[in-house]
């Protein structure tokens, strides 16, 4: 019984670093800008909140840092795609590369250092109950922060005004500039506030998840967390959902070869992004599931003038 | 002009400026210093001997590569100004090793030393075309006239962890984070097995594969999940000092593996198997300057001093500390004798006869996992 509390707070560690990045794109998305350079946005914050985690000991200042710094990347991605109307995907691409070079360039002298941050947290009294508190009260602040993300994502897309004409620009950027809202602006904000979700992610990676820097280290999940969007058709709630689905199919594998059940490797990790096609599949085979789904204008260039 | 194309050409300016300035820093890797230029009217100094060490990981990995770099120096340091020394790093290997080899010959380097399993192949591809530089690869077994092998025996430090881990488990499961189902992982599995077993036979070892020599995250969460399953002793092959830090963080104990690991976890650290890869390196550099460099294949132990299990931990309790020096002496006088009969594998099948020890063709060869490590040996199907 305690091997599977264990488990669940395995996944729930697992996946939140997905789970914020998958939000942060999800912001992004859905005022229709596609940010294909997650990973390499995971990897400067990574080095970054890694180096002043190092230098400060301060691991809300390495966060806030972490952020920082891919919202700085943002902007420029931002600018790129919505004010000159560069092309998403390949301007996306190219910040993913940049992001992976330019975070080992800085992070050698950081590999094989040390943090010394405190690592185990506990919510103060909850953490004591049996099962529940092993399996869901004992983890790093971030994976609550994940969870209050989700609701707030979903309240303020759907229950505010804000949030209905950020949506609103995601479908046609047309119709509501025709209404007077400021597109671009509107879009580089969300642009900007998705690239600092991804900084925190990455930040997790490096301070909290595994306490070390090493080149490449984000392996890989901005990429999964890009899928992880898609496959929950944009909505915060499914979103949280597939994370700890991703996140939980890592540990789940790790977890039955150390049962000593052998399920080959490769299927498992293959396993979220099979079901990604799945579902890519399923929304577009009726036309009008996507467009129930699918915000209208991702990835497409918007011209004011026109 | 307008304001969009005012503003692209700007961005477009800005661009190149900034990869011009970017791309004119210095480089991380360190080229090998021209030989010093010899002052006029004296006899030309001799040419310092260029060597080239090729690494799979970053040095700062405080695991493997950093361990061979102190090797590194520790040859720069006996012979000082008769070696250049240089080295690159985080090399993948498969195509681009074969050209970094390439071009480390091409700077001139009379031997070249390629520090992971992988860069076989890439190694003995060069070696066929230069037959006058020195090729030397570590824990490989492929040999030409001027390529030869040398490795640790990993597995005796293995063994003498798994004494340690064998007293100071109180579940009796023992995990380990294994990379690859190469022979060479498995005789460190199974002499951890064995070593556990010697003094405390209920011991059982639980293993999880990774697929990697170098992934902290990775390693971290095999880690998690093997002290999820009530692993309290944790011993990895893998490259970092994850598997140390999150047992740290569990309150579990673990080894420091390839280099001295202890300052990263001051309560978790039971000892660190590693290598003292200078020993061997000095020796190499030694055989090309005074000639006598030959092929071969070279495994060498705590007997040679190039293992050790370094740093035990005051928590073990002094009968451990006994029995681990006692069975340092016996590898020192039998060197690599860790593998004895009678030893079963974990489906019942023997092994290994009564009275009987492993050569370096039971151990060169091993497939199997002993009794007493759960589960199966992955295949690649």
């Amino acid at each position: 019984m305690n091997e599977l509390a264990l488990l669940v707070a395995a996944t729930l560690a697992a996946g939140t670093p997905l789970a914020l990045a998958a939000l942060g794109l999800l912001v992004n998305e859905r005022v229709g800008v596609i940010n294909l350079g997650a990973e390499g946005l995971m990897l400067i914050s990574a080095v970054t909140g890694f180096a002043v985690a190092v230098h400060t000991r301060s691991p809300w200042l390495a966060f806030a840092a972490g952020a920082a710094s891919a919202a700085l990347v943002a902007v420029a991605f931002g600018w790129l795609v919505i004010w000159l109307n560069a092309n998403q995907y390949a301007t996306g691409l190219a910040v993913s590369l940049f992001g992976g070079g330019f975070s080992a360039f800085v992070g050698v002298g950081y590999v094989g250092r040390r943090l010394g941050i405190e690592l185990n947290y506990a919510v103060p009294g909850l953490g004591r109950i049996p099962f529940l508190g092993a399996a869901l009260f004992r983890e790093h602040p971030v994976v609550y922060l994940a969870v209050a993300l989700c609701i707030f994502l979903s309240w303020f897309f759907w229950r505010t005004r804000t949030g209905l004409v950020l949506r609103a620009i995601g479908e046609s950027p047309d119709a509501a500039h025709a209404l007077g809202y400021r597109v671009r602006r509107a879009r580089l904000a969300a642009v900007v506030a998705g690239g600092a979700l991804c900084g925190v992610a990455g930040t997790v990676l490096s301070v909290a998840y595994t306490p070390l820097w090493v080149e490449g280290m984000v392996a890989g999940r901005g990429w999964i967390a890009l899928a992880l969007t898609v496959f929950a058709t944009w909505r915060p709630g499914r979103v949280l959902l597939g994370a700890y689905l991703f996140g939980g199919v890592t540990m789940l594998q790790l977890t039955l070869q150390a049962q000593g059940v052998h399920l080959p490797a490769e299927f498992m990790s293959m396993l979220p992004y099979l079901a990604t096609v799945l579902v890519l599949v399923l929304i577009s085979r009726n036309p009008a599931w996507i467009r129930l789904n699918m915000p209208s204008s991702l990835g497409k260039p918007f011209f004011p003038t026109q | 002009m307008n304001a969009p194309s005012f503003f692209k050409t700007l961005t477009m300016g800005a661009l190149i400026a900034s990869t011009a300035f970017f791309g004119c820093q210095k480089k991380e890797e360190p080229k090998p210093e021209p030989a010093a230029a010899p002052a006029p009217a004296e006899p030309p100094k001799l040419e310092p001997l260029k060597a080239a060490w090729m690494y799979v990981g970053p040095v700062g990995d405080a695991g493997w590569t950093y361990a061979h770099d102190l090797g590194r120096k520790g040859v720069e340091a006996k012979y000082g100004d008769k070696v250049k020394t240089s080295y690159v790093e985080s090399v993948p290997e498969g195509a681009d090793a074969e050209r970094v080899i390439r071009d480390l010959v091409s700077q001139g380097n009379k031997i070249i030393f390629a520090t992971s399993f992988g860069y076989m192949d890439s190694m003995e591809k060069v070696a066929k075309d230069f037959p006058d530089v020195y090729f030397e690869h570590a824990t490989g077994y492929k040999t030409l006239p001027n390529l030869r092998t040398y490795e640790g025996r990993f597995y005796e430090p293995a063994y003498l962890a798994g004494i340690v881990a064998g007293g100071m488990t109180k579940t009796n499961i023992l995990g380990f984070v294994a990379s690859f189902p190469i022979p060479e992982v498995l005789r460190n599995i199974n002499a951890y097995t064995l070593g556990a077993q010697s003094v405390n036979p209920k011991v059982k070892t639980k293993v999880v594969w990774v697929s990697t020599w170098f992934d902290p995250p990775k390693e971290t969460e095999a880690a998690q999940s093997l002290m999820n399953e009530g692993a309290d002793v944790l011993l990895q092959n893998t490259d970092s000092t994850a598997v140390l830090q999150a047992a740290e963080k569990n309150g579990k104990y673990a080894f420091g593996w390839d280099s001295d690991m202890s300052a990263f976890a001051p309560k978790a650290h039971l000892g660190s198997c590693l290598l003292h890869w200078e020993v061997y390196y000095n020796k190499a550099i030694g055989d090309v300057l005074d000639k006598t460099w030959q092929t071969g294949q070279f495994k060498w132990g705590i007997k040679e001093g190039a293992n050790d299990f370094v740093k035990m931990s005051d928590a073990i309790p002094e009968n451990v500390r006994k029995k681990v020096e006692e069975a340092k002496q016996f590898l020192i006088a039998n060197p690599g004798a860790v593998f004895r009969g009678p030893i079963k594998d974990n489906t019942g099948k023997e092994v290994l006869a009564k009275d009987q020890v492993g050569d370096d063709k039971f151990k060169a060869e091993m497939a199997f996992l002993v009794n007493g490590v759960e589960g199966k040996i992955p295949t690649s199907k």
